[in-house]
This record gives structure tokens, C-alpha cells and sequence, in this order.
């Protein structure tokens, strides 16, 4: 049973590392500021989401679980507004 | 070569960056910034110390950890003042020159209204 | 070598790579963004190091407030950066350059010389958790064995907060910090504003709680309930205080104020200066420490906030 466990967190923790170097590619290689929020917002909280599940099956209990995914939420959450706040500030700075 | 040790060295090149940085960089906010580096090299020694004396069932010694906090909670008021004056120097003189080659009374306000 | 110590030198070198970035970064707004980057990088060294305390206290305090100022800072003085500024020349760098590395290369020597074994005062502080009945050993030392730095270390945020207020101009003195921030009511940032504060406040609190037992204290909980208060502020839905308001100040007072009494308390009635009966001494640290996350959140509110720049007329 701790075998399950521990591919799953290894396969999520995998994946979501695979979607962060993703987004960090998707950063440095897209032409501008709107370009490069898409791929840093797709893939970090996709990435993040999946370091999250992966970690659920070695977290201690219940609460500590709901002390994850409410990481994962807040993170979600922060990283939609300051995208939001980012954008309107590149999209105002290049129609001015 | 463990782990701790790796983190000493780094901590010990920190320093020697914020060093170079405080020195070098003309620019006051750019100081402010390689002093907190420096700063922070400083502390992270205190953690390799600390973790080297981590016995008793304690991950790390809580003594150099305390230290650490109160330092960080200083070094942050430190800076927090330091950009108050650098602002005020700048509302001023309208630069952040620290050079004392301006003569006083240059056009900007001698009772701090 | 083992994969952790891999990955150890993986976070050093990267680190050291992105200090490097800050030091010689030609735009400051860059080397700003860069020393966020680095704080959050630290503390996970920190973790790393075991010191899950101090991590906190570095990713909230040192990467996190530190850089909302520096940032602040940089907006700020934006055109100041633009002016050319004669960079030393190249006899004074060759010799700054020599000093460090000479610097860095005695602090090496002293990391890899460091006496085996080494000298520790765990033992003493684990032996000593009876008189205070918590059990995480950083905050015993923090607010009882040490609890004297701690005081001293409240004065000093004090001081510094005097110290930034007395740099108001005539006109604004006793006045409200910093400008008067706008922002749309309906758009994103005042949603954040809205939404984020009740959840930080009660992680803050959360944290204060349990530094009793597991990582956490007065200083983490502070510091992010003081940056839900600075979200509010940034926001337009709150404006900074007057400084000459005497709500204000008592509550910046009342951390060491309360932490002085106990010390007086324990001078008169216990042992020595700052002595806590075993019996009492939980219910008095954990009163002490509900003061200190008051008072560190408004102090470090108010030294993000700065100097007074608006006249106290609401």
C-alpha cells in the first residue's frame, strides 16, 4: 500500500515539476508581457495543483491535507489576481 | 562535503558579495540592498553553526535560531528606516546623491517644511 | 554523495547565482526583484537547515515585507535612477573586489575549520522546557530564556518606528503616512483586499497560537497580519493613521510595555527580572506574545508605511 503511495507521489510530483519547467520555458522564450502571464499562470498552478495531489497521500491526516489544498488555493488565488493586475498594467502601458 | 557545509560556503560568498555590493554600488537604494545580503549571509551562518550543535532531539540549536529571529526582525526595521531617510533625502535635494558636494541651501527646503 | 546533498548544492549554487544577478543587475527595479527572489530562496535553506521557525520568519519578514519596501522604494525613486551616478573606478573595485573575496575566503576558512564536536546549547534549553511547559524550544528561548533580548528587541522596532516618523516635514508632522492610495472599488485588487484579509488574519493567529508547541510565534503571525492590514491600505479600502492618534500609539506601546511589567512583576514578587512562576508561566508568555503580534503588526504597518507625507485632517 505505501508502494501505491509512494509512485503516485512520484508520478504527480513528476508531472507538476514537468509543467513548472514548462511554464519557466514558456517565460523566457514568449515575445511579451501578456504571452509570457499565459504560460506562467497555466502552468504554475496546473504544476503547483499537481505537487499538491502528489504530496496528499504522504500528508498526516486529514488536516494536514486540508492544510495543502488550502495552500493550493491561495496560491491559485494569488497567482490570478497579480496576473490580472499584471496584464491591465502592460495592456493600459502599450495602448497608451 | 555535506550539506551543511555547502550551505556555509554559500553563506560565507553572501557575504562577500553583499560586501562588494555595499562598496561599489553608487547607488544608495542598491547599498540597502547588498547590506541585507550581507545580512542575510550572516544569519544563514548562524544556521550552519546552529545545525552543527543539534543534538538533544532538536533539529537545529534554538539558541543561534532565536538569535537569527531577532536579527532578521532588526535588520528589517534597520532597512525600513534607512529607505525612509534615502526618500526624504531624495523629497529634498531631488536626488539620491550621497556625495556632500551641494552647498546647503540649494533650492531645497532648510526647515524640513 | 546522496541526492539531498545534491540538491543541496543545486539551491546553493543558485542562491549564490541570483545574489550575484542582484549585486551587478544595471536596473534597480531588476536587482529588487532579484532580492525577493533570493529571500524566498533562503528560507528554503532554512528548512532545509531544520529551522523551520526561522524560515518563517525570513520568507514573512525578510523576503516578504523586505521586498514590498524595496519595491516601494524603487517606484519611487525610478527617476532618481535614471540620473547617471559616477560608478568608483577601477582601483577602488579592484580593491573593494579583494576585500570581499578575501572576506568570504576567511568566513570559508572558519566554516570548514568549525570545531567537531561542536558546541551546543540544545541540551540546556531541552532541559529547561519544564519551567515553561512549551514545547517548541525556540520560542522557550525566545520568551524565557532569552526573553531580555526579545524585550530589548521590541524597543528597538520602537525606536526605529520614531526614528522614520521624525522625518515628516513641518506641514505634514503628526500627519498620515504615505499617499493616499486609489484603486478601482470593483476591480481586482480591491477584490483581493476583500477577500484575503479574513483568511491571513486568521492564519496569523493561527500561527501565534501554535509557536507555543509547533513552528510558528508572535513575529510570524505579526508580520502577515500586518501585510493583510498593508493589502487593505494598498487598496483604498483603509488609509493609514494619523501618527498622532493615541490608539496608535498605544498599541505600539503595549507590547514591551506589557513585557516590561511582567519583567517588574517577577523583579517584585519571583526570582529576578523577568522571572515566570512554572505554574504561570504559559498563560503569561502566551499574554505577552498576544500583545507583542499587536504591536508588531502595527509597527511593521507603519514602518512599510513611512514617514508622514499628509496633513492629519481627515
Amino acid at each position: 500500500m505505501s508502494l501505491v503511495r509512494d509512485m503516485m507521489t512520484i508520478a504527480a510530483v513528476s508531472a507538476g515539476a514537468f509543467f513548472f519547467l514548462a511554464g519557466t520555458v514558456g517565460l523566457l522564450r514568449f515575445p511579451d508581457t501578456l504571452t509570457r502571464l499565459h504560460a506562467l499562470t497555466k502552468a504554475d498552478n496546473l504544476g503547483l495543483g499537481l505537487v499538491v495531489l502528489g504530496l496528499l497521500p504522504q500528508a498526516g491526516g486529514l488536516r494536514d491535507g486540508l492544510k495543502l489544498v488550502s495552500i493550493w488555493l491561495l496560491g491559485l488565488l494569488a497567482g490570478a489576481t497579480v496576473s490580472q493586475l499584471i496584464a491591465r498594467t502592460a495592456h493600459h502601458g502599450s495602448t497608451r | 562535503m555535506s550539506g551543511v557545509t555547502v550551505f556555509g560556503l554559500c553563506a560565507a560568498a553572501a557575504v562577500g558579495l553583499g560586501f562588494y555590493g555595499l562598496i561599489t554600488n553608487p547607488q544608495p537604494l542598491r547599498k540597502i540592498i547588498a547590506f541585507n545580503l550581507l545580512g542575510s549571509g550572516v544569519f544563514l551562518l548562524f544556521g550552519v553553526v546552529g545545525r552543527r550543535g543539534a543534538v538533544a532531539g532538536t533539529g537545529n540549536d534554538p539558541v543561534p535560531q532565536a538569535l537569527v529571529i531577532t536579527g532578521v526582525v532588526v535588520a528589517f526595521s534597520a532597512t525600513a528606516l534607512a529607505i525612509a531617510l534615502l526618500l526624504r533625502l531624495f523629497q529634498t535635494t531631488g536626488s539620491t546623491k550621497l556625495s556632500n558636494r551641494t552647498s546647503p541651501g540649494d533650492g531645497s527646503d532648510p526647515a524640513g517644511g | 554523495m546522496s541526492v539531498a546533498t545534491a540538491f543541496e548544492i543545486v539551491l546553493a549554487a543558485v542562491v549564490l547565482g541570483l545574489g550575484t544577478w542582484t549585486i551587478v543587475v544595471r536596473e534597480t527595479f531588476s536587482a529588487t526583484v532579484g532580492f525577493v527572489a533570493y529571500g524566498l530562496l533562503v528560507a528554503l535553506i532554512w528548512v532545509r537547515l531544520d529551522a523551520v521557525d526561522v524560515a518563517l520568519t525570513e520568507a514573512a519578514i525578510g523576503g516578504g515585507l523586505g521586498g514590498v519596501l524595496l519595491l516601494g522604494a524603487a517606484a519611487r525613486l525610478w527617476d532618481a535612477d535614471l540620473m547617471a551616478m559616477e560608478a568608483p573606478g577601477e582601483v577602488a573595485r579592484a580593491s573593494a573586489a579583494a576585500l570581499s573575496v578575501l572576506t568570504a575566503a576567511a568566513l570559508a576558512g572558519a566554516v570548514l575549520l568549525l570545531p567537531d564536536p561542536a558546541p551546543t546549547l540544545a541540551p540546556a534549553a531541552v532541559a529547561n522546557a519544564w519551567a515553561t511547559s512549551l514545547s517548541n524550544p525556540v520560542t522557550n528561548v525566545l520568551m524565557a530564556f532569552r526573553a531580555m533580548d526579545t524585550m530589548l528587541e521590541k524597543v528597538v522596532l520602537l525606536l526605529a518606528i520614531i526614528g522614520v516618523w521624525s522625518l515628516a516635514p513641518d506641514s505634514a508632522w503628526g500627519g498620515r503616512p504615505g499617499p493616499r492610495h486609489q484603486a478601482d472599488p470593483r476591480g481586482v485588487l480591491a477584490f483581493l483586499a476583500r477577500l484575503l484579509p479574513p483568511v491571513g488574519i486568521v492564519v496569523g493567529i493561527y500561527i501565534l497560537w501554535t509557536g507555543a508547541d509547533h513552528p510558528g510565534g508572535a513575529f510570524q503571525g505579526g508580520a502577515i497580519v500586518a501585510s493583510m492590514w498593508l493589502l487593505a491600505i494598498m487598496a483604498g479600502l483603509a488609509d493609514t493613521p494619523p501618527v498622532s492618534r493615541r490608539s496608535v500609539r498605544f498599541i505600539l506601546a503595549a507590547g514591551p510595555g506589557l513585557f516590561l511589567v511582567v519583567g517588574l512583576a517577577g523583579l517584585l514578587f519571583g526570582a529576578a527580572f523577568l522571572s515566570y512562576p512554572p505554574a504561570q508561566a504559559k498563560p503569561l508568555i502566551l499574554g505577552i506574545e498576544v500583545a507583542m503580534t499587536l504591536t508588531i503588526a502595527a509597527t511593521l504597518g507603519l514602518l512599510l508605511a513611512g514617514a508622514p507625507e499628509r496633513s492629519a485632517e481627515p
